[in-house]
C-alpha cells in the first residue's frame, strides 16, 4: 500500500466576493489543480466535494455531479459533509480510495459561498454544525462556544487575551505576502485586544473571517505518478479521524479536545512517526483558542501550555515550530468546507518551494495539517512528507 | 408558536425545566444525559430512567455574545453559560450582566423566552 501522491493543487483567492456561485469557485480551483498536475482530465477517476452549508447560502445541496460538470469530469463523484471539517474530509476518502487501490486519480476539493449570507445569515448557517436542541435554541454561535472554551481555559489554566492575541498577530503576519489571503496585512497586539467585541473574550480579530473560496487538490498513486512521469515531490502518508459528543456542554471537558487527540495519534501510527517528527503545521485555528487547543490536542504542548507558543515566538515562522504559515484560517481566509483541502494546497506549495514562506520551511520533511468541525466533536489529521 | 413542529422528548424536557421540575435520563451504569435518547450516549444501554435533577448548579463557563444568530437578534447583548446540575451540564442564558457573572458562581436552572422569536429557552438565575 502506497501513499497517494499530491499531483497539482489549485486555490482560489480567499475573499469577499458574494456574486461568485459556489461551482465557479470550485471550478477555478477544480481547473487549477488538473492543470498544475499536468495530466489529462479524462483519467480522473472521482471527485470529492467538501461542502457545509451550500442549501443555505445558495439553495443548493447535491454538488458532487454539479461540480463534477463544472469541470468537464464525468465520474463518480460525492459531496461530504462535517461542518468545518468537511474539506479535510473530502481529503481522506480520497486517501482512501488510492490507497486502497480503487482509484488511481482522485480531485479531492471543497468549496463554500458564504458572503451572500451576510454577517447574520452566515451566523445562523455556521450555527447548525452544533446541537439544535440542547445549544442553537439556546442562542449559542461559534464564535461563542469558542468563547465558552477560552473562559473555562483562563479560569483553569490562566492565559489571557493578550496570549492569544499573538496568535492572530501571527497568523496575520504570515499572510502578510500570501496573494491567495484574505488579509493581507499585519496587526498589532493592540489591534485585536481593542477590535470590537462578537463573543466575548472573543473579539473581531479572534475570529476567522466569512469567507468566499475553493480549493482542490490532486492526489494520484505512485504507479500513476511513474507511469506519466509526474513529479510530485509531496504524499499524503498519515490520516486520522476522531469524534466526540456534539454539544460542546457534554463533553467530560470544556478545555480538552479528544477528538483532535484521537485524530492525531491516528495519523502518527499510520504515518510511522512520532509527533517529535512534525516540522511545521497547518491548524485550524477558526478562533484564537482553537488554535492553542489543537496544538495540545496534537501533543505539541502540554494541557494547558500551549496559550504561550505564539507569544513566546515557538510558532511563528521564524520560531522551531512554524504553525499556519499559510496565515491560517485566521488571515487566510476560512470557506468553511474549502478550509480542510486548502491546508493541504498550502503545505504542499511550501514544501514544493512555490509558497511565498517555503523559505521557513525549506529543510522540512514532515508537516501535519488539521481540520476540525463544530467544537471539535469532528477533527481530521493528515501528515504530508517529501516523497522519496 | 403553537403551530410550530413539536420535539418529542426535548419539549417534555424544557416543560419540566419550566415547572421546576426537571430531569435527565439516567443509564444502570449512571451515567446521565438529555434527553430524546434511545440509548445512553456514554456506553449505549437501552434501559433509560428519568430521575430528578437539581435546580441548583454550578457556572462552569460564560462569554457575552454580541453577534447573534437572527433568532437572537433583539437579545443581545447577552451572556450565555454552561452550568453542571447533578450529573447533567446545560448551555443556557445567564439571566445576569457581564459584571455580575463570575466562573463558579451558584446559579438556578429555570426557562425564559427568547426577546426575538419568544420560543422557550433555559436561563440561569444568580442564586
Amino acid at each position: 500500500m502506497s501513499p497517494p501522491h499530491i499531483a497539482g493543487v489549485g486555490m482560489t483567492t480567499f475573499g469577499n466576493v458574494p456574486e461568485r456561485t459556489g461551482r465557479d469557485l470550485f471550478a477555478e480551483a477544480g481547473s487549477t489543480a488538473i492543470e498544475d498536475a499536468g495530466i489529462d482530465r479524462e483519467d480522473v477517476d472521482a471527485l470529492y466535494v467538501g461542502n457545509f452549508m451550500g442549501e443555505l447560502s445558495e439553495n443548493q445541496g447535491h454538488m458532487g455531479p454539479l461540480m463534477a460538470k463544472a469541470i468537464g469530469l464525468d465520474v463518480p463523484a460525492t459531496r461530504v459533509e462535517s461542518a468545518c471539517a468537511s474539506g479535510g474530509m473530502a481529503v481522506r476518502q480520497g486517501v482512501r480510495d488510492v490507497r486502497n487501490g480503487e482509484a488511481d486519480v482522485v480531485l479531492v476539493s471543497g468549496v463554500e459561498r458564504m458572503h451572500n449570507m451576510g454577517t447574520a445569515g452566515a451566523t445562523g448557517g455556521l450555527s447548525v454544525a452544533a446541537d439544535d436542541l440542547w445549544e442553537i435554541r439556546q442562542g449559542i454561535t461559534f464564535p461563542g462556544a469558542y468563547a465558552l472554551m477560552a473562559q473555562r481555559y483562563f479560569e483553569v489554566h490562566g492565559g489571557d487575551r493578550e496570549d492569544l492575541a499573538h496568535v492572530a498577530v501571527k497568523n496575520h503576519a504570515n499572510a502578510a505576502n500570501n496573494p491567495l489571503a484574505q488579509y493581507q496585512s499585519e496587526i498589532s497586539v493592540e489591534k485585536v485586544l481593542d477590535a470590537p467585541p462578537v463573543a466575548m473574550p472573543m473579539g473581531l480579530f479572534d475570529s476567522s473571517p466569512i469567507t468566499d473560496g475553493a480549493a482542490a487538490a490532486l492526489l494520484v498513486s505512485e504507479e500513476y505518478a511513474e507511469e506519466n512521469g509526474l513529479d510530485t515531490p509531496v504524499a499524503i502518508t498519515g490520516t486520522g479521524q476522531g469524534t466526540d459528543n456534539l454539544a460542546l456542554a457534554e463533553r467530560d471537558s470544556l478545555v480538552w479536545t479528544p477528538a483532535t487527540r484521537d485524530a492525531g495519534q491516528e495519523a502518527y501510527d499510520d504515518a510511522g512517526i512520532s509527533v517529535d517528527d512534525v516540522d511545521f503545521l497547518e491548524v485550524h485555528d477558526c478562533f484564537t483558542i482553537a488554535e492553542v487547543l489543537a496544538l495540545e490536542g496534537l501533543g505539541f504542548y502540554e494541557e494547558g501550555e500551549g496559550i504561550t507558543a505564539a507569544r513566546d515566538g515557538e510558532t511563528t515562522a521564524d520560531g522551531s515550530l512554524p504553525v499556519n504559515l499559510s496565515g491560517g484560517l485566521k488571515a487566510k481566509g476560512h470557506p468553511v468546507g474549502a478550509t480542510g483541502v486548502a491546508q493541504i494546497t498550502e503545505m504542499t506549495k511550501l514544501f514544493r518551494g512555490d509558497h511565498v514562506n517555503s523559505e521557513a520551511v525549506e529543510d522540512a520533511s514532515v508537516g501535519l495539517t488539521h481540520n476540525a468541525g463544530g467544537t471539535v466533536a469532528s477533527a481530521v489529521v493528515h501528515v504530508l512528507e517529501v516523497a522519496e | 408558536m403553537s403551530d410550530e413542529i413539536q420535539n418529542d422528548g426535548y419539549d417534555q424536557a424544557i416543560e419540566a425545566i419550566g415547572a421546576g421540575e426537571p430531569y435527565a435520563l439516567e443509564c444502570p451504569d449512571g451515567h446521565h444525559s438529555m434527553p430524546p435518547r434511545r440509548v445512553c450516549p456514554e456506553c449505549g444501554e437501552s434501559e433509560l430512567e428519568e430521575v430528578d435533577i437539581p435546580t441548583s448548579g454550578e457556572l462552569l463557563t460564560y462569554n457575552v455574545t454580541h453577534v447573534p444568530t437572527p433568532d437572537f437578534a433583539d437579545d443581545v447583548p447577552f451572556v450565555l453559560g454552561i452550568a453542571e446540575f447533578g450529573g447533567v451540564r446545560l448551555t443556557g442564558r445567564v439571566q445576569a450582566d457581564e459584571e455580575e457573572v463570575d466562573i463558579g458562581m451558584p446559579v438556578e436552572l429555570g426557562l425564559g423566552e427568547s426577546e426575538t422569536t419568544e420560543r422557550p429557552l433555559i436561563t440561569f438565575d444568580l442564586a
